[in-house]
């Protein structure tokens, strides 16, 4: 199995999670996650399929095969969800999965400049 | 020495250990039954011929549930796949290991929409722990060890491993034999987190354990069963912990949630600390999640860190194997008596009975069957069952006393689940007896296993509950569609008797009228495979239930006040 790096403590919760009758759900969060995974025809389906039929948001991809080819470099856009955490232990579970990190530096919009000029809007 | 991929892949499963699989040959896998065949050289391998590839997959169920190992089956391209796609979704969400090696047409057609051609691998993407589509020959020396190792680490699972004819025709020169793939241990959990939750368990006042399935693959019933009686903590099971504690035990509240006797719905509403492990807060047993436990802050012990919190937000996650947390807490608690929490607990189990005629009235009243069945089964009989209404008075009424002695389909629901999980819980335990209980409803959707069955002459008997109807969609029907009975009942009922004979297998019906309950005992009592037909009221409910998105407090206990919930 994969040893997930950089992920928050899955056991971590803040005392504030304790209260027996708050079952208020956690607010929308968007992150950039960078994925380092291992680079087969199937990578790219057990990943997206697990945002579809978990029913997490996903808003943008970007995958580049890394210089030996075994590995690639992953960035995920997960805007408004509220399962943030939950997002990042799930994939941390995938076998092609081999880190998940948060890259705050890369602010959303990140994505829409990779598009050529003719496409982005 | 060289080899083809088919010899490869029989030599790895040879490796693993494996003495058993269960499939169906096709043309697509043909090359490995080649190999399986081994005139040559002495197999090891023990190939059981399903008639049905769901019949395979679930046969390797009953065998992986019994040892806990994981089960092997084997299956063709296209419909060979798509037939055991539920029972490897089912392994997904009981956390079975299982590893499903299916042919594929060769590398070369993949995509032309060949003969028997279907996406394998991503159909068997989303209900796998993990798949592979073996590209190359010298990949199944790779594949094959991690396909057991990913199925048996951690929390256990499917796998699927599908293999192109061409690959398993191909050849490789071999020198050396990878080592087998095993299962890797969990990482510790941290000192601080037990120290952390002996504590708050010490401060606690109405503590409540909540087992489940993940207690019995962990092998952790022993030190679940001690936690309990150090915190005097009364302690309910999920339908897949049943026989982690034995029901006998003073603090066993039985299964919690949808179908729970209404006083462990009741307690669990009273507790101030709920400890869970290797539970996953499943909706047929927290109800109304929000309402689930108002009163407690929850701990929850899982080897999976997905779990926790995934459902209900703990105070506190231990992430590990349950046995190793739960003894390193034993280490670390004194005993703490409880006296008015355990009277509490005795009290609200005393006062909410299951209602159910006495049985000289109505021996075969499905409460009274299986509590007869819990008197003359012997402690280690190996009880499977099918999905719907007996599924849940056997989880009610049967007392399970061991671990892995009640297979039953419990996340998916599968019908059609215990006739080869019977066959392949008998193969695994040989000399131990299995009977699987099963409906009318749900024992034709793997009817043709009696004949895989009658050829293995297992010790396996199959109690039909018979109600001539869907019984749990029509009792949903009656509570909460306006008695509206819409596609439940059956007009045609097989005589299931005359039906087993037909495969060459004892088959009798039980007369209400002549001391059915004697001629039941009679007819397990002889050996052989056989099928016992046991009409049962139409009316029948499992009782109390939780009308589905309700609060567990919420529970119908007589069918005429349901009116209200519809």
């Amino acid at each position: 199995m994969p040893e997930p790096t950089a992920l928050p403590d899955p056991t971590e919760s803040g005392p504030e999670a304790c209260h027996p009758l708050d079952d208020k759900p956690p607010a929308a969060r968007t992150a950039v996650l960078e994925l380092r995974v291992r680079n087969h025809p199937g990578t790219m389906s057990h990943v997206t399929g697990l945002f579809a039929r978990r029913g997490f948001n996903l808003d943008a991809i970007v995958c580049v095969p890394e210089a030996d080819g075994a590995t690639s470099r992953m960035l995920l856009l997960v805007a408004g969800e509220p399962r943030l955490e939950q997002v990042e232990r799930q994939l941390a579970k995938l076998y092609d999965v081999l880190t998940v990190r948060h890259r705050p530096d890369l602010a959303p919009g990140f994505f829409g400049r990779l598009l050529p000029p003719d496409v982005a809007s | 020495m060289k080899f083809t991929g088919a010899q490869l892949l029989r030599i790895l499963l040879e490796r693993q250990g494996v003495r058993v699989v269960a499939g169906i040959p096709g043309g697509a896998n043909l090359p490995l039954y080649d190999a399986l065949h081994t005139v040559d050289t002495p197999g090891v391998i023990r190939h059981i011929l399903a008639r049905h590839e769901q019949g395979a997959g679930f046969i390797a169920q009953g065998m992986a549930r019994v040892t806990g190992r994981a089960g092997v089956c084997l299956a063709t391209s296209g419909p060979g796949a798509t037939n055991l796609l539920t029972a490897i979704a089912d392994a997904r969400l009981d956390s079975v290991p299982l590893v499903a090696i299916t042919g594929q047409v060769p590398l070369s057609l993949i995509g032309t929409d060949a003969f028997q051609e279907v996406d394998t691998y991503g159909l068997t993407l989303p209900v796998t722990k993990h798949n592979f589509l073996v590209r190359d020959v010298a990949e199944l020396l790779e594949i094959v060890p991690l396909a057991f190792e990913l199925a048996e680490s951690g929390r256990p699972g499917p796998v699927a491993v599908d293999v192109p004819k061409d690959v398993q025709n191909a050849t490789l020169e071999l020198r050396e034999w990878p080592a087998p793939g095993r299962p890797r241990p969990a990482p510790p959990c941290p000192e601080e987190r037990l120290d952390a939750l002996a504590a708050r368990l010490a401060a606690a006042q109405r503590p409540v354990l909540y087992l489940g399935g993940g207690v019995i693959s962990a092998g952790a019933a022993e030190p679940a069963c001690a936690l309990a009686h150090r915190l005097s903590a009364p302690t309910v099971c999920t339908l897949m912990a049943l026989g982690a504690m034995p029901p006998a035990d003073p603090l066993f509240m039985g299964m919690l949630g949808m179908h729970a006797a209404r006083g462990t719905n009741l307690l669990l509403d009273e507790a101030d600390l709920l400890l869970a492990v290797g539970a996953r807060f499943d909706d047929r047993a927290t109800g109304k999640v929000a309402e689930f436990c108002p009163h407690a802050v929850i701990a929850h012990v899982d080897i999976d860190p997905a779990e926790i919190g995934k459902i209900k937000p703990p105070f506190l996650g231990l992430v590990g194997d349950a046995a190793d947390i739960l003894r390193r807490l034993l280490d670390r608690l004194p005993a703490q008596d409880r006296p008015v929490w355990r009277r509490r607990a005795v009290a609200l189990r005393a006062a909410h009975p299951l209602h159910h005629p006495p049985r000289a009235a109505d021996p075969l009243h499905p409460v009274n069957l299986c509590r007869f069945l819990g008197e003359i089964l012997h402690s280690d009989t190996i009880v499977t069952t099918d999905v719907g209404q007996h599924q849940m008075w056997v989880a009610q009424a049967y007392p399970v006393r061991r671990p892995r002695t009640l297979l039953t389909s419990g996340g998916l629901g599968t019908m059609g689940f215990g006739l080869p999980a019977a066959i392949g819980a008998a193969l695994a335990a040989p000399g131990r007896p299995v009977v699987c209980v099963s409906g009318d409803g749900s024992i034709l959707m793997n009817i043709q296993e009696l004949a895989t069955l009658a050829e293995l002459e297992l010790p396996v008997a199959v109690l039909v509950f018979n109600n001539a109807q869907l019984g749990l969609v029509r009792q949903q029907q009656e509570l909460f569609y306006g008695r509206r009975y819409a596609a439940a009942h059956f007009t045609a009922v097989p005589d299931f008797a005359a039906l087993a004979r037909a495969f060459d297998v004892r088959g009798l019906r039980l007369d209400p009228q002549r001391d059915p309950l004697a001629a039941l005992a009679g007819a397990l009592s002889m050996p052989g495979p056989c099928v016992i037909d046991i009409p049962v009221h139409e009316e029948a409910n499992v009782l109390p239930m939780v009308p589905p998105g309700a609060a567990n407090r919420h529970m119908i206990v007589h069918p005429e006040p349901a009116a209200a919930h519809a």
